[in-house]
């Protein structure tokens, strides 16, 4: 998949180039191209002046950051404690069913990537979805089919 | 405004209270983690349109706070007007007019959006008279439901920033270290390591820079208050970190928030350019020579993050793994020197330490575990929420008199605390005094304060095998007894749910488990089994229905369990759409029947049913 890179640079000079702020770029990358394009993690190494292994050990180690390119809309299955047992599992299911793909992957027209968070704070809630940054609390294995459709 | 001097700041507040004394009435929306969720934000800017639209006497936007979590957020989202207390429940934009009209105009009750008392059946008309909020003791909290959450003139009216001004007019680092030590402050990451110890051998190590470090990453699954803190009350972490700088002889900070928290980022962000533009921390804070600087490093989503040196390899840019600690961190941290890592609530109870004295703070709690501690009590809990209480209360106060008890009355079985690290305590520990060591001996941890409450319907293997789960998927991996020993003990905890384990496999698996706790170098590795352990000291007897009758008590294990239709079935079809595999078959107002080759008891159709009509056995 080809790339607009224009948006790089913008990015590496929010920091100060060096070792320390190479998390915080690859975030930054990532919230631009919602995952980590192959050459975005090239220019990075050039740029902030680390070798290119260490910055794939880096972008591979931390679960925030996707090396595949990710769905128009993002659902993140809250698995956190009070979540799974208050049922987040039995959700992921029924959206992974409905999908036909697991939590961790992109479905292949584009459209969906499904994925779990170990936790995002909002327990009492449970269990939490996200669908692109937006909360849906309190849901019920029978919701699946509404959190498809909802914007 | 720059403040040069201290005196500017004794000035700047009474002018904020001078100011703020002209408002005589506030509305307080709460803008916590549950009630955002909950669509806090819709009620906020509808209260600003309105507000705008309508003009009302000796009331503008002004007295309009969002504030941080209020803590009861079951109940979200809250509305609280001051200064009566006058506290509105689960309160909806379309409701924002009423309070308005009603409320603010005409100091009338809107009677239903008043909270409802489950065991009285009356309306309670103030915060304070819920027994939610009676049984609680807000100290670091305090501010949270209070103050506007990045509202610096808010949080210096409320005391702010009278504790650094202190330790630089009148104090030495030194007396700054024995006013912590003698407080008893323990840290509230989970440990409980002295507070003011940690600081003494920092300050006392000669090196060209000393760091202060804020564990902001609360990656235990089911714990949100250093989240609470961080978005709510940012200055009161600031201010606590300026001054641990100051004793340790510090002059760069980091805060290091997870990923999970983007709007903590935003509002640290916001209130750490407010601070320096205030002279509250940068170069010469307050016109003296002492500076501090502060900047924030968000984590990438790695619960091995929080361990101390994970988390000082990933500020550094680095892959998060522990090292050995021959030497610890207080010494060799950050860069390889001499660094204050504290968590969130740690450094928030600094400043109230400083400004009411360490005597004034010993006195809460009990001796060797003074002041109090934050918890989300969530779960199967009736009252979830956002709580505070002294040290030494008991489990039982804190899940049936805050909490209310079990949900739908049922039988309470065990309370998960301290997260992958901590243990579940059975109805038996229920008259536990909370504190770091009562905790540790009854086989669980304080942790952050994540407090899980759970019924008769979780099994205590899901549990364990949910735990081992997350921390299989967490192990950095460097260390073989974690990595690989963490993943064995979650597959014999998949055979047990599914029925083929052995009685041997329980001795196998305390064994093993014995040997990732010596083997393991980081914490992960070190506790991780303590919620199998735990679950299998208290709860043995589920463990055998599990290998002896291939039966799960609870309902849960999948490959024990049969859903099964009663006669209580009216035919209503809602089961049949929702069933992925339709193994659901029935007309209109006829018994619908499972065919249980199909089934694969994934809980759809019991998710749905509205007569209890689907019977787990």
């Amino acid at each position: 998949m080809k790339h607009n890179l224009d948006k790089l640079s913008a990015i590496f000079n929010r920091y100060p180039q060096n070792r320390e702020s190479l998390i915080a770029v690859l975030q930054d990358i990532q919230k631009e191209y919602h995952y980590l394009p192959e050459e975005a993690l090239q220019a990075t190494a050039k740029t902030l002046d680390v070798p290119l292994s260490k910055v794939f050990s880096v972008a591979t180690f931390y679960n925030a950051f996707s090396h595949y390119p990710r769905g128009e809309k993002i659902i993140r299955i809250c698995v956190g404690t009070t979540c799974h047992i208050r049922g987040a599992h039995l959700v992921q299911e029924q959206l992974e069913n409905r999908l036909n793909i697991k939590a961790g992957s992109t479905t292949k027209d584009l459209k969906y990537t499904l994925e779990t968070v170990n936790c995002v704070g909002a327990c009492s809630q449970a269990p939490v979805v996200i669908v692109n940054n937006k909360y849906y609390g309190h849901v019920k294995v029978s919701d699946a089919k509404k959190l498809l459709r909802s914007k | 405004m720059h403040l040069d001097n201290p005196q500017q700041l004794i000035d700047w507040h009474d002018k904020i209270i001078a100011k703020q004394k002209k408002i005589k009435k506030k509305i307080l929306v709460c803008c916590g983690p549950g009630c955002l969720a909950n669509g806090a934000q819709d009620i906020i800017d509808k209260f600003k349109t309105v507000l705008k639209e309508k003009k009302i006497s000796g009331f503008t936007v002004e007295a309009l706070k969002e504030t941080g979590c209020h803590g009861f957020c079951e109940q979200g989202p809250l509305v609280v007007m001051e200064p009566k207390g006058l506290y509105y429940t689960k309160v909806k934009v379309k409701d924002v007019e009423d309070i308005i009209e009603q409320s603010i105009k005409n100091d009338k009750i809107i009677d239903r959006l008043l909270y409802n008392d489950p065991q009285t059946d009356k309306k309670i008309e103030r915060y304070q008279d819920i027994k939610f909020y009676s049984h609680q003791k807000k100290v670091v909290l305090n501010n949270l439901g209070n103050i506007n959450q990045c509202n610096i003139e808010d949080y210096i009216a409320n005391d702010g920033y009278q504790a650094l001004s202190k330790v630089i007019t009148s104090m030495s680092p030194q007396k700054v270290i024995d006013t912590i030590t003698k407080s008893g402050l323990r840290g509230r990451g989970g440990a409980g390591f002295p507070t003011g110890r940690k600081w003494a051998t920092c300050r006392k190590v000669e090196s060209d820079t000393h760091y202060v470090i804020c564990n902001g990453d609360e990656g235990d699954p089911g714990a949100f208050m250093d989240r609470a803190l961080m978005e709510g009350d940012p200055f009161s972490v600031l201010e606590g970190m300026t001054i641990a700088a100051f004793a340790v002889g510090a002059k760069q900070g980091y805060i290091y928030v997870r990923e999970e928290y983007p709007l903590a980022v935003v509002n640290l962000q916001k209130a750490i350019e407010i601070a320096n533009e205030k002279g509250l921390l940068g170069d010469n804070i307050l016109g003296t020579d002492f500076s501090f600087n502060i900047k924030i490093s968000r984590g990438a989503g790695a619960f091995v993050c929080g361990e101390s040196s994970a988390l000082m390899k990933s500020v550094a840019g680095e892959v998060g793994e522990p090292r050995a600690k021959y030497v610890r961190s207080v010494v060799k941290g950050l860069y390889d020197r001499p660094t204050v890592l504290n968590n969130v609530e740690t450094f928030a109870n600094v400043p109230i330490i400083i400004r009411k004295g360490a005597s004034w703070y010993q006195k809460i709690g009990t001796p060797k575990n003074s002041g109090t501690k934050a918890f989300s009590l969530v779960g199967k809990v009736r009252n979830t929420g956002l709580i505070e209480v002294a040290m030494g209360t008991t489990l039982r106060e804190i899940i049936y008199d805050i909490g209310g008890g079990i949900i739908d009355d049922r039988p309470f079985k065990a309370v998960q605390t301290g997260g992958p690290s901590g243990g579940c305590l059975p109805a038996s520990k229920l008259d536990l005094p909370v504190d770091f060591d009562s905790l540790n001996e009854a086989g669980s941890m304080m942790g952050s304060g994540g407090m899980i409450v759970m019924d008769d319907l979780t099994c205590m293997v899901d549990v364990a095998k949910y735990f081992l789960g997350f921390l299989v998927n967490e192990s950095c991996g460097k260390c073989v007894p974690c990595r690989e020993g963490l993943y064995q003990l979650h597959a014999l905890t998949v055979k047990v749910s599914e029925g083929k384990a052995e009685e041997a496999d329980l001795e196998k698996m305390e064994k093993l488990s014995e040997m990732v706790i010596i083997g393991s170098l980081c914490g992960l590795g070190k506790s991780g089994p303590n919620p199998l352990l735990s679950t299998i000291k208290y709860f043995r007897d589920e463990y055998m229905a599990h290998i002896r009758d291939k039966r799960c008590p609870a309902g849960v294990c999948r490959a024990l369990i049969t859903y099964k239709i009663t006669d209580a079935c009216t035919g209503c079809m809602a089961c049949i759409a929702p069933c992925p595999t339709n193994a659901i078959t029935g007309k209109k107002n006829e018994m619908h029947v499972i065919d249980q080759e199909l089934c694969t008891k994934c809980g759809a159709c019991f998710a749905v049913c509205r007569y209890d009509a689907i019977l787990v056995s």
